[in-house]
């Protein structure tokens, strides 16, 4: 597939890497934000090639693993109503909200339905107008865009039966949580390529001034992550900040102006739990007041929550900020697995502990 | 259009019909024709494989076959594996009432063309129909009877060092046909199940004398997942050569937009075939002779003591392919 | 956090007034919505995140990243790298 294989051949990534080695002079502490980066890291195998001063620690960049338990468990609530049909995105199925996972209802007659693009959901909606259609619209900057048309078209069609369970979050404030605290050890940021596609590298150059951190802009083949590496440790080493884009083919300065216009129609900024780490100030976007009837919530009135304690020894939070490895994790691989996950970076195949869990046991 | 009623289960007048139009008719041969109570059959070894397999696949009808064709070599590629030559097997069908007559004649239509492909008689069966709203259309059931030669030792303590894995062709096809047709996953293409038997490819390394230690059919769970399974219970590593790994270009696209492994879907024409080293490039040469051979590759090697699958990426890191924990879902991230 | 894959638009259509196209992706060809990208033309490629186009893809950038990459490597060797 051409623009895809061309940046996985591994003749060109150890070349890379070879030069990694001789410009790495100190001990670096790097973040690749983007779970679908540590996945292809790990899967690749590029961890066990770098040399051994360079440290990788995994962000918190997997919307299905930090999408809290109680959105999970409304979304349960939801599909099990009368009349009322959920449409989501297949990695969310599995997910575990405070008793059970979307998966698990449906086996027990809930009405779940996996959604390729949200545009099926719509289409649903449309042709069953006796039918609520609920589109559980979870993600990063990437997927806004494209939960905020649907909403759009929604309502340019005047759908009454058409209703959104928005989880939406936003990298930089993420980011700046990450750097703010006392114990951070994260020196350079591998920033997600998707995200940047979409919002552009603007909501970055701040947070690299203020902390005084370099930030690569960064694609998700063996060869973009190498090359994002060594473009970060070369500013490391020269102790250079400022914010490079490695993956010039899809994302730009300014980035998707169409995109970034579409999510502001429908969302504006607001605080926003993520699991296991908790309320980020400005961690995502809301519903403006014009789109709130089309708010699942209202669907839900005799609705009361319920949270499960998390279980002791969990260090979710730690992991996700790039504190702790998996490793690190007492829990990890014993008492906590992806079938059994005690906390969000195990939840999805995207979390960094269920990466761990996959490929390097 | 005719439908499926309850009487055609039922015993009387329109159940003897069927059973003589349908069934007898269709697969004419000595033993089915007696109708007798049980099928009454020739023994030709010593030892017998036998095996059974339900199948329950949704939808019916996918691209490049249907349950029929699957619930035949299924059960043929089951015996196969343990280096059996199949020759008979069951056909017991159970049906939703109101299911259309039509799709049950093609359904019929490719067992028989499936089994004459596979040179196996149908020698006895049965039917049943359930209510409306019981059941999935049709559930087919079929069991299988081969024999075994008696110069034949296969199992697991077979395994060594050094065994080469040969693949009959390309992964993932059937795994990835029915989720595209399940999930409604709109996308064009000639993707199609990759559903045969394969007791000719058998056939032909026993007759040539390759020393084939054993035999696995990649269906559930892929070929992660049975070679997970072959790992732990010889007590052998398995290693994988990611840059072998024969993947059609459809394949390869689907995997990529919707984030799933080809490794961990399932095949329903593909057989594993664990060669002792010396006898490897042979065995490649006789698979692709045949057309259900012709992409045959080495894919990986049995390496030392141990018992868990690896992968040699294509950066030659080694790293784990675990036991997949469930069916694979499309991901957005 | 995203899955996305470039593909190559083969046809474009509207629907319901909004423009689709046919995306090429190995051997398989799947809808596309390309609201996000309205200047997307037939022959390109385009990045496709949840059946949506997020971005056309900058071919000359992507030559650029793997041709000069060896320049690239000597350049921040001789430590003289301005990228």
């Amino acid at each position: 597939m051409k623009y895809l294989y061309e940046f996985r051949e591994s003749e060109k990534v150890k070349l890379i890497i070879k030069s990694i080695e001789k410009i790495c002079k100190s001990k670096w502490t790097i973040m690749e934000v983007c779970g679908s980066q540590t996945h292809s890291i790990l899967s690749a195998g590029i961890d066990e090639l770098l040399p051994s001063n360079i440290t990788l620690v995994h962000g918190p960049g997997c919307p299905v693993c930090v999408t809290p338990r109680e959105v999970i468990d409304k979304a349960i609530a939801l599909s099990k109503m009368k009349g009322t049909i959920v449409f989501t995105y297949g990695d969310m199925l599995r997910v575990p909200g405070s008793r059970e996972s979307l998966f698990r209802a449906k086996a027990d007659g809930a009405k779940v339905k996996m959604v390729y693009s949200p545009f099926e959901a719509l289409e649903f909606a449309k042709a069953n107008p006796d039918k609520k259609v609920v589109f559980f619209g979870i993600g990063f900057e990437t997927t806004a865009p494209c939960n905020a048309t649907v909403i759009l078209k929604a309502r340019g069609l005047n759908l009454k039966n058409f209703f959104v369970l928005i989880a939406q979050f936003r990298v930089p404030p993420a980011l700046e949580a990450i750097l703010n605290d006392p114990f951070n050890k994260v020196q350079g940021f591998l920033a997600p390529g998707h995200v940047c596609t979409v919002m552009g590298i603007e909501e970055y150059l701040p947070i690299s001034e203020k902390y005084n951190v370099p930030i690569v802009v960064t694609g998700f083949e063996s060869f973009d992550i190498s090359q994002g590496i060594l473009i970060l440790v070369s500013m490391l080493e020269r102790k250079e900040k400022g914010v490079k884009i490695q993956y010039k083919r899809s994302c730009k300065p300014e980035g998707n102006l169409r995109a970034k216009e579409v999510i502001n129609k429908v969302f504006k900024i607001g605080d926003l739990k993520w699991r296991g780490i908790g309320v980020i100030k400005n961690g995502g976007w809301v519903l403006k007041e014009e789109f709130l009837d089309m708010d699942a919530n209202n669907l839900l009135k005799n609705y009361s929550e319920e949270i499960e304690e998390k279980k002791e020894g969990c260090i979710a939070a730690l992991i996700l900020q790039g504190k702790k490895k998996p490793f690190d994790c007492l829990l990890f691989g014993k008492e906590c697995t992806p079938l059994n996950p005690l906390g969000a970076p195990m939840v999805s195949s995207e979390g960094a502990c269920a990466a761990y869990y996959k490929y390097k046991r | 259009m005719r439908k499926i009623e309850l009487a055609h289960g039922a015993g009387g007048i329109l159940m003897r019909e069927f059973i003589e139009k349908e069934i007898k008719e269709r697969f004419k041969n000595e033993e089915l024709s007696k109708l007798l109570d049980s099928a009454i059959l020739e023994n030709k070894s010593k030892r017998i494989a036998f095996t059974t397999d339900s199948y329950v696949v949704s939808p019916i009808f996918f691209p490049g076959g249907n349950i029929g064709e699957l619930a035949v070599n299924g059960t043929v590629n089951d015996l196969v594996a343990v280096g059996a030559f199949p020759e008979f097997i069951s056909l017991s069908l159970i049906i939703e009432e109101g299911f259309s007559f039509e799709d049950l004649e093609k359904i019929l239509d490719s067992i028989k063309y499936a089994s004459e492909k596979a040179r196996v008689k149908v020698v006895t069966g049965d039917t049943k129909v359930i209510e409306k709203g019981k059941g999935d259309g049709i559930f087919i059931n079929t069991s299988g009877i081969g024999f075994i030669p008696d110069d034949v030792d296969f199992g697991y303590h077979r395994i060594e060092e050094k065994d080469k894995l040969i693949i009959n062709g390309p992964i993932g096809l059937h795994g990835f046909s029915i989720l595209v047709a399940r999930e409604n996953i709109n996308v064009e293409g000639n993707l199609k199940s990759d559903t045969a038997p394969l007791i000719d490819l058998w056939k032909a390394l026993y007759e040539n004398g390759i020393e084939v230690h054993f035999m696995r059919d990649p269906t559930r769970g892929g070929v992660q997942g049975v070679l997970n399974e072959i790992a732990k219970e010889s007590g052998y590593d398995i290693i994988l050569f990611e840059e072998n790994l024969p993947i059609t270009d459809e394949v390869r696209g689907l995997s990529e937009i919707l984030g799933i492994d080809p490794l961990l879907m399932a095949n329903e024409g593909k057989m594993i075939f664990f060669v002792k080293e010396s006898d490897a490039e042979k065995a490649l040469k006789i698979l692709r002779e045949y057309e259900l051979g012709k992409e045959s590759k080495i894919i990986g090697e049995v390496y030392k003591k141990g018992g868990s699958l690896k992968l040699l990426t294509s950066l030659k890191v080694v790293r784990i392919l675990d036991m997949p924990y469930a069916d694979p879902l499309p991901r957005i991230c | 956090m995203c899955l996305g894959i470039p593909g190559k638009i083969v046809n474009i259509y509207e629907k319901d007034g909004v423009r689709f196209a046919k995306v090429e992706f190995g051997g398989i060809k799947r809808e596309v919505c390309l609201d996000l990208t309205p200047e997307a033309k037939e022959g390109d490629y385009v990045i496709v995140h949840v059946g949506f186009s997020i971005q056309i893809l900058d071919q000359k950038e992507a030559e650029e990243t793997l041709n000069t990459y060896r320049e690239f490597l000597e350049k921040i060797e001789k430590n003289e790298v301005s990228l």
